[in-house]
Formats: structure tokens, sequence, C-alpha cells
């Protein structure tokens, strides 16, 4: 059966403006793609660890020795709006985390 | 009436004094030009990746080896993803289930008594960038637009959590105190509140005395001081009770301090809840602290305050009070080195965390930084215990030093402000005095010896404060006597 | 006629080493070969014809000096439009980085330039990678060289095409899911994946940072190890580069397959297998075995979920690696009354369908409640492959497989079914999961003369024997097809 997920909820977790259209073509697909997901769940691996990386490390580590960065002009080249220095967005009406 | 208790847990972020930011090599400064110290990693353009600054992880372990946290074997970096403009990503690199240092806790000194304050743990993540909110208000309410800065993206952020064992707005002063030196003698961070390098939220709840289920928990943010902690703290306890004892139900919420207003207001309820989704870092790998790291940096821990503290108050007799103010600023070197050089330590101590504090205070600089040695301060000390220089003349040797690095004694000499003790010139003055106040006299001849006072004011007055008040009163006392 | 393009990259080095052509005929050649060839294929999405001729001139100046320049100096390059090369404008074949020119180059890129490398173009791809026919570019799709009806494979379609087709001698794609090892196999060259981690990933324009490998395209196996070598070594940049040097994987490549034990995945020579490439890979079994190859049967127990687990696992990384494209820093911007209103729009439009869809797909796999049974899972199920081939490794040192179920397909013939697009990567997840090395190497045409891919995969940093058996095989069977499309080109 075809998983059934509140579509609306999760483009606005992720963002995604998208039209009446789209929500329902959607959902119907992302059913139907994690029906075929979710077979992960049919293996019993309890007590199995998980695999984050295929080749595993550990303590990868850079030295505190500073290096220049980009200069202010090329920071600012690919901003879509800047004032002066600084990267200008649209007011913002939610407080952060 | 019920009586109620106050339960506060804090999250402290204290901001690294690394040389460099936590995943990329951009300078890790504060007040820099908008813009440019940032680099494509920090500035979260496509295809970059994260690489941990090793100095970063290790202040993080020495920070916990301080609290007394259990150094995790293995630790993760995590994911927690949420859409800001500030931040570069729209996903801050913290910690998780894994943090480095689980558990501990921080000695604190409440009216004098010591309290233990259990820590939680403590993790390692990166800061966001800053944003400024342009337009009519200045606040986000009403703003016309935002403005973003990306120099603070990136900066090794360490999150001290503890647990909801304070119980006071006063216990979580000391609290913040206790922490704030702490890390300062570790070297690990500025902690500048007004800097930003220490920032605090606080999750506050009150409940009937004597129950033990907690009470509804109310988070607080945007307190920018200690002062403000603690108000923010007494305001919101306040408006709990209140709001009990009036029946209401209290709701789990984020509310904002407004220092100016001095309240807190509950935070624009968000259209969703947050849902972070965590999960591994995959351009990381786990962090294994080595034994022998751990090792090194325990070995490496400078002594810690309390002990400090102990020090001083033991080896050198400074009033306890004193004492942790010394060590809260890390002033402890230089008060044994004034020491070293003769001065009383107890005038030291004195001078230090009164007048000394107050010019430092008042130029806005760091101890380190003053003109005024720690053999200035011996000099000075030892010319107010030998009677060259009153207290009020000592109080404008140490400012003049202060202001120009002058030797203590020469600016005595060139102030005239040596005290006059000779018997000669003093009693001179004395014979003056007693001319010229006959009636004064006469009450203290009969028996009223308040009036002595007086007198010994009209002695300093004449000498423009150059005379010994106590060489002043004896020769007038004996003068009167005969 | 055979122009310098269509010759290898080993050949066209001996000629420059020789005197016999400069590296600027050698470039002109390419992007002759490119106006010509262009029109059908749209294998490009931008050309730096003025960067390769000034690059191929330096090369020619070192030669004429008598420098000893490394064995890529003055091949015609192709880089796949999801690795970033400054000044560049890179697009990942998305609207929302259409103006987006990079402050910094990719690892792989700036090892190659230094190497003197010349790059003639930015190649076309599904955008962010995502996709394995190439039809998910935002900038309309490539056509297979063999049969421009058809799909190249993707997502690193453009890179394919442009290298079958002569218009690059070789070029770079990535693989996440099978993103250069389908499409090799679709268009009738070699892809070679190496284990995970040893190319760095700086640079690379992620899709899925657990699984992304950049990889080689070439016309035969001596260049995949040539431009291999190149690229691979530690790269302090990248945290989960694998920390050892470069190495030449030339070396050794003639040993030959004798006595190397093989093991044949049966299960996937079955129902679902094209008739056609299940012949090509049955002879290729028949002549590794006649050349001294030890054929045994293996079996991959759990490859059956790896590709559940692979549609889980690559979504949630892509859901929070494509998080950045706000709107604020780079890319494209829609207007918004506020900052959430301008992301939201900015990113639905921004986004092409497929994009769109593995965000949603990741996003809801990470959120709460669901991340246990999904992501958890299926990093669980990670394990349980990568179990799967050490056991195998007991038995065999290869493990082989067709590269693709199927040849290329019509345009359009997928494009509606998400999840049948989704199948044609059954066989070459498993070991981007476990992260080994894999080429896809040509064995041949199906009897509509549509290229097939064998499938070679080895033990994790054992790049050398995967190449080793490729070359011997490649050697031997001498497999010479071009393009249709070729035939009409006249020099
Ligand atoms: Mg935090
Ligand atoms: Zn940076």
């Amino acid at each position: 059966m075809p998983v059934e997920i509140d579509i609306e909820h999760v483009a606005r977790l992720a963002r995604l403006a998208l039209t009446p259209e789209e929500l329902e073509r959607f959902r119907e697909q992302l059913g139907v793609i994690l029906e075929h997901a979710e077979r992960v769940t049919e293996v019993a691996a309890e007590a199995v660890p998980a695999t984050a990386h295929p080749i595993p490390m550990a303590n990868v580590f850079r030295p505190d020795e500073p290096r220049d960065g980009l200069g202010r002009d090329e920071a600012l080249a690919n901003a879509p709006d800047r004032e002066g220095d600084f990267f200008k967005v649209p007011p913002i009406v939610e407080e952060p985390e | 009436m019920t009586a109620y208790e106050t339960v506060i847990g804090l999250e402290c972020h204290v901001e690294l004094s690394t040389k460099t930011k936590m995943f990329c090599s951009c300078r890790n400064e504060f007040g820099a030009e908008p813009n440019t110290l940032v680099c494509p990693i920090c500035l979260g353009h496509p295809g970059t990746l994260p690489v941990p600054n090793e100095r970063a992880v290790e202040h993080t372990i020495t920070i916990g080896l301080a609290l007394g946290s259990e150094i995790a074997p293995t630790s993760l970096f995590h994911r927690k993803n949420y859409f800001y403009p500030d931040m570069p990503k729209n996903y801050q690199i913290s910690q998780y289930d894994l943090p480095l240092c689980v558990g501990g806790a921080l000695e604190v000194e409440v009216d004098g008594e010591p309290r233990r304050v259990g820590i939680t743990r403590v993790h390692l993540e990166e800061d966001t960038g800053k944003t400024t909110h342009a337009g009519a208000t200045g606040r986000i309410a009403g703003a016309d637009y935002a403005l973003e800065d990306f120099n603070r993206a990136g900066v090794p952020l360490v999150e001290v959590v503890s647990e909801p064992d304070l119980r006071s707005p006063a216990e979580a002063r000391a609290y913040l105190v206790a922490l704030r030196g702490l890390l300062r003698s570790l070297g690990v961070s500025d902690v500048k509140m007004e800097e930003g390098s220490l920032r605090c939220d606080a999750n506050v709840s009150v409940r009937p005395e004597g129950h033990e289920e907690l009470g509804t928990k109310v988070e607080i943010k945007n307190m920018n001081s200690i002062r403000s902690v603690e108000r923010a703290l007494a305001f919101e306890a306040e408006r709990q009770r209140a709001a009990l004892d009036a029946g209401e139900t209290l709701v789990q919420e984020t509310r904002h301090w407004d220092e100016d207003q001095g309240e807190t207001s509950s935070m624009r309820s968000k259209e969703e809840a947050f849902d972070y989704r965590y999960f591994p870092d995959p351009d990381l790998s786990p962090l294994e602290p080595e034994a022998e790291r751990v090792d090194r940096l325990r070995s490496e821990l400078p002594e810690l305050p309390a002990a400090r503290r102990a020090r001083l108050e033991s080896e050198l007799g400074v009033p306890a009070a004193q004492a942790a103010q010394v060590v809260e600023q890390g002033w402890d070197r230089f008060l044994r080195e004034a020491v070293a050089a003769g001065a009383d330590a107890k005038g030291a101590a004195n001078w230090m965390t009164g007048d000394l504090a107050a010019l430092l205070n008042e130029a806005g600089i760091e101890l380190g930084q003053a003109k005024v040695s720690p053999k200035h301060l011996a000099d000075l000390v030892r010319l107010v215990a030998d009677g060259t220089i009153s207290t009020a003349g000592a109080k404008q040797v140490l400012a003049e030093m202060f202001a120009s690095g002058a030797d203590a004694e020469a600016v005595v000499e060139e102030r005239g402000l040596a005290q006059i003790s000779d018997e000669s010139a003093l009693g001179a003055i004395v014979d003056e005095v007693i001319a010229d106040n006959p009636d004064p006299v006469e009450q203290f001849r009969g028996g009223k010896e308040g009036v002595i006072g007086f007198l010994v004011g009209q002695v300093m007055q004449r000498s423009k404060g150059a005379a010994n008040p106590q060489e002043a009163q004896r020769l007038l006392r004996e003068r009167l006597a005969r | 006629m055979t122009e310098l393009c269509d010759l290898t990259g080993h050949e066209l080095a001996g000629k420059l080493r020789a005197g016999e052509v400069s590296a600027v005929d050698g470039v002109e050649s390419s992007l002759s070969r490119i106006e010509a060839t262009e029109p059908s294929l749209h294998a490009f999405l931008a050309r730096s014809a003025d960067l390769a001729r000034e690059q191929a001139r330096a090369v020619d100046d070192r030669l004429a000096a008598g420098d000893d320049l490394p064995p890529v100096a003055g091949i015609p390059l192709a880089l796949k439009d999801v690795l970033t090369t400054r000044g560049i404008t890179t697009t990942c074949g998305s609207r929302i980085l259409e103006t987006y020119v990079p402050p910094y180059d990719s690892t792989v890129w700036a090892r190659l330039r230094e190497a003197g490398s010349v790059l003639v173009g930015k190649t076309n791809c599904d955008e962010f990678a995502m996709g394995s026919s190439n039809e998910n570019s935002a900038f309309g799709p490539v056509h297979n060289a063999w049969d421009l009806d058809r799909v190249p494979g993707g997502s690193s379609g453009g890179s394919a095409a442009a290298v079958a087709a002569g218009q690059a001698v070789w070029a770079l794609g990535t693989d996440t899911g099978g993103s250069v090892r389908q499409p090799a196999a679709l268009s009738g060259v070699v892809g070679m994946k190496p284990t995970y981690g040893r190319p760095s990933r700086y640079g690379l324009i992620a899709f899925a940072s657990s699984l992304d490998t950049v990889s080689t395209f070439t016309r035969d196996v001596r260049d995949a190890a040539t431009l291999l070598s190149a690229i691979v070594g530690h790269d302090p940049l990248d945290a989960t580069s694998i920390q050892r040097p470069a190495e030449d994987y030339t070396e050794g490549l003639e040993q030959g397959v004798d006595g190397l034990r093989i093991g044949v995945l049966r299960d996937w020579l079955g129902e679902g297998v094209e008739p056609g490439v299940r012949d090509r890979v049955e002879e290729a079994i028949q002549r590794l075995e006649g050349l001294g190859a030890k054929i045994g049967e293996a079996t991959l127990p759990h490859a059956d979920y790896a590709l559940s687990a692979y549609y889980l696992i690559a979504p949630a990384e892509c859901s929070s690696n494509l998080a950045r494209y706000d709107g604020v820093r780079y890319g494209h911007r829609a207007e918004g009354a506020n900052v959430v209103e301008m992301m939201m729009r900015t990113r639905g439009e921004g986004f092409g369908d497929e994009v769109k869809r593995r965000i949603m797909l990741g996003t809801y796999a990470l959120s709460a409640g669901y991340y246990e049974a999904y992501y958890g899972q299926a990093q669980k199920v990670r394990t349980l492959v990568l179990r799967d081939f050490e056991a195998a490794w007991q038995e065999f040192d290869l493990l082989l497989s067709p590269t693709s179920p199927t040849v290329a397909f019509p345009l359009g013939a997928k494009a509606d079914d998400p999840l049948a697009m989704y199948l044609s990567d059954v066989y070459t997840i498993p070991a981007n999961l476990a992260g080994v090395p894999a080429v896809s190497v040509p064995c041949g045409l199906d009897d509509q003369g549509l290229p097939v891919g064998l499938q070679l995969m080895g033990r994790a940093l054992d790049e050398a024997t995967v190449l080793r058996a490729a070359y011997a095989f490649e050697q031997d069977l001498g497999f010479d097809a071009r393009p249709p499309l070729l035939e009409g080109i006249a020099s």
C-alpha cells in the first residue's frame, strides 16, 4: 500500500512553495516510492550497527592556523541582493531557533 | 498563599578564542568589517566541506575536564536542520545524542555558602552569522529588511548545559560568575557577554514548595548581561507565581526578555513546531578522544578558581570577597607580583578590587593592557602604609599612574602629595587653628570630645589635604591638654 | 577517419611527446568535434574554448622547453557541471545555480589544471546529479551518440556522450548510485568509480555526501588508470578523504587475469535483464574464463534491500545538502514579502521535479517519528550490504555483473515513472553503499547496435585489480565499434 504522507507539512519543512497540482502529484509519487523504500523495515537488523560511512575514520582534524579567505568583493560577488557590505534579505518574521 | 520554589537551568553558549573558525581557516576575530572574515566554506558555497579545528575540540575537552565531565569515548557531529538566513548551510553542525563531554558539576558560591550545580553536558558546535533588522524599529517586528554579516558564521561555540539545580536568580548569577571565571582561567574564551562571546538562555519553572514534580518550563532568550539574566529570571519567576495564584495555566513556551521594558514576552508562535531532523553529518567522522590526548589536556589544566581563591585566602590573608573578585578577573598573578614587590596583600587586593577596577572599567580595558604594574601598586600601598601619603592622596597617585604610567614616588613629588608629618610645620598650622577657633576649643576643653574631628578637619583644610590626620590629632590633643 | 580527438589520452600523449602533433592541434580537433556534434548531443552546458586554447599553448611551450609533463598534460578534458571551476559558471544542471560563478576550484580540477590538463567545457547532467537518464537537466536532455532518440544514461550523461563522440578525450563525472558506470555502459565507454574517499569531494557539489565519488569516463581502461591516478590522493580539505598518497594505477595493468577469482552475481542475470545485455555478459564471463580467471557464483544476499536503503539515505542527505540554496548568498532568488516566502518561492521555482521529490523524500525520512524506521534502518541495511561484500571477498577477488539491466532507453520512456527510473541503478548502487571500486567496461553491442556494459567490482582500495581485469578483458575483446553519429562527420 502506498504510504500516506502530509505533503504540505513536508513541503513547508523543506521550504518548497508548490502548486496544488504539484502537491497532489508528489503526494502520490512519494507514496509509491516510500512503499518500496519501506522494504528496509522488513530486514531484521536490531543488533546491527549503523554504517554512516563505507570507509570508517576518526579524529580527522585541521590545525588552528589562519588562512586568508575571500576578499569582501569576491564574498559578495554572487549575492542576489546587497546593501553596502552586507547581504540583503527581505524582512524576517520569525525569531531564530 | 502558596509558597513557591523557583527551578532554573541555564544553557550557556561560549565562543572559543581559537585563531580560526570551527570548520574553516578563516580568522576568528571580533569587530572586523562585515563579510571580510569569510571564505567559500563558512559562506556555505556549493561543494565546500567542513574540517574540524583540532584546538576547538581540545578546548571543549579542557572545559569538560575542568567541570569534571566524562569525556565521551566516541562523539559525533550532527546536523541540526532549520532555515534561517544567517545560517549559511541552513543547518548547524552541532552535537546531539553523543556530545563530547557528559555530566560534571560547577562549584558555586552563594552568599558565602558553597553549592554544587550539576552539568548535563558540554558540546561543540558552530556559531551563526549576524542579522541586523533594518528599518523603522531596528527590532524584528516591523523591520523593512534584514542585513547579513557572516564574519561570525562558523566560529566555534561550546554549549554548557546545567541541570535544573538553581533555585533563585541570585544563584543563577553566581553560577554565571563562576562559569565565566572558570572559562577565563582556562584561557579558552574571552567570555565577554557584551561582545556575545558568552550568551545564555534560561529555563525557568516554579512549583509549590515541597513538590517533587517540576512545573511548566519556560525558556527565556535575549539576555545580554549577567545583570539582565538576574532581572529576567526574577521577573519571570514572579510572573509565573502570579499566574498560578490567579488560577491560570502556564504554557511551555519561549519568551523574549526586553531589557528596556524589564519584562519577558511570548515570542510569536511558530507556524510549525520545530523539527530539526538531526542526523550524523556525513561530511565528518567520529571524534574518539585518545587517552593520551585527554591525559595531556588534564595535565595542562591550570589551577581552578576554587583552589586559587582558597590559596589567596590562606597564603596571603586576602578576604574572601576580594579573593573571589581577584580570581574571577584572573588577577591573581598581578596580586602575587605586587606582594612580591613589597605590598601588603590585603591592601593591594583592596586597591585592585576598588579604585583600580573602577579605573579599568571606565577606560574599558583589561588589567594586562593597563600602564600600572605590580611594582607601581606595591609602591602605592607602601606609601600609604608608612604614612607618606593619605588615602585621598593615594587615589590621585593611582589615577595619575594609571593615566601616564609614572612611578608613585615621582607623582607624589610632582604633585606635592606628601603628608605633612613634620612637627614644626604641622605645629604651626595646629597653632593657627587653635587661635582661630576659640569656641570649639572651649567646647573640647569642656569635655566635648567630638569636636576634635572638626579641628582636625580645619587642619586638613588649611594644609590643602597634605597634613597627616593622625599626626594632626596628636598635636592638637597635646597642645589643648597643656 | 580518425581525428586527434578520437585518439585515447595515452595515444595523444605519445604523439605530443614525439612532437608529431601539438596540444593546440589536439584541442582544435576536440573543439571542432564539439561544433559538429553539439547540436545533436547537447552534452555541454558551458564551453571554455579560450581557456582550452590558452592551456594548450602553455603545454606546447613547456614541451618545447623540454619539460617532463604529467601524462594528462595537453589532453582535452570535460568536467561534469557539478565540479566547481573558479570563474566558470557551475550550474549542476539547475535553474537555481544558473548564474553561479564559484570563487574556488574543486580539488580534482585544481590537480588536473596543475598537471596541464586542458578544459574544453562543463557537461550537462541531471539536476544536482539526481537521475539516470539526463532528462532531469533544467537545460534540456543529452542525446545518446549511438541513437539520438535515446538517453545517454545519467546523471553524468553529458560527460558520457562527450567522450563517446570525441568532444573530449576524457571526462570526469560523479557516481553516487551509478551515475558514471550506468551512462558509461549506455554510451559505450569506460566508466571507473574508485573507492569512496579516494578522490577528494572538495568542490564536488554534494548530492549525497556519504556516497558521492568523483569518477572517470575514458575510451579505454589504460586511460581510466591514467586519469584516475591524476586525481586521487589525500586532500586536507575533505575530512572523509582517505589518508593515503596518490598511486599510479597504470603499473601492473598488463598482468592479466590468470588465477584471479571472479564471482558472478547470477541473481543479476535473470529476470528483468534484457536478453541482449544477458548475452553479452555471458560471453564476457566465458572470455574471462578463457583468459585464465577462476569463475564462480557469488551472491550479495541483501542487495535486494540496497535499492530501498539507497532511496532513503541519498534523499535524506540531499534534503540537508540542498538546504543552502535559499536565495541569500548566491544563485536564483524569487521575490517574497518576507524571508520565508522568498526562500520557499526561490526553491519552488529553482528546483525541478526530481530534486523536489528527493528533498521531500529525505525531509520526510529524517523527520520526527520516522528517523529510526527509515534513515536509521537504512544505515543498518548498509552495514548488512557491507558484510555481504566482506563475505564475498573471502572467496573472490572481483564480483561481476551487468552494469545496467537495459541498454539505452528512448527519451521519455521512464520520465513519468520515478520508481522505474530508480530501478535502472539496481546493479550499481551496492558498490556505492559499500564504497568499493567498480568499473563499467564495454562488452559489445546488442542486436539493435546499442552498447552493453560489464561491471567489475573489487575490494576497497583495490582499484588495481579492478582495472587490471578490465584491461585484460578489453584487450582481448577488441571492442572498436564507433557511434553511428561519427560516421556522418567528415573531417
Ligand atoms: Mg546550541
Ligand atoms: Zn571561512
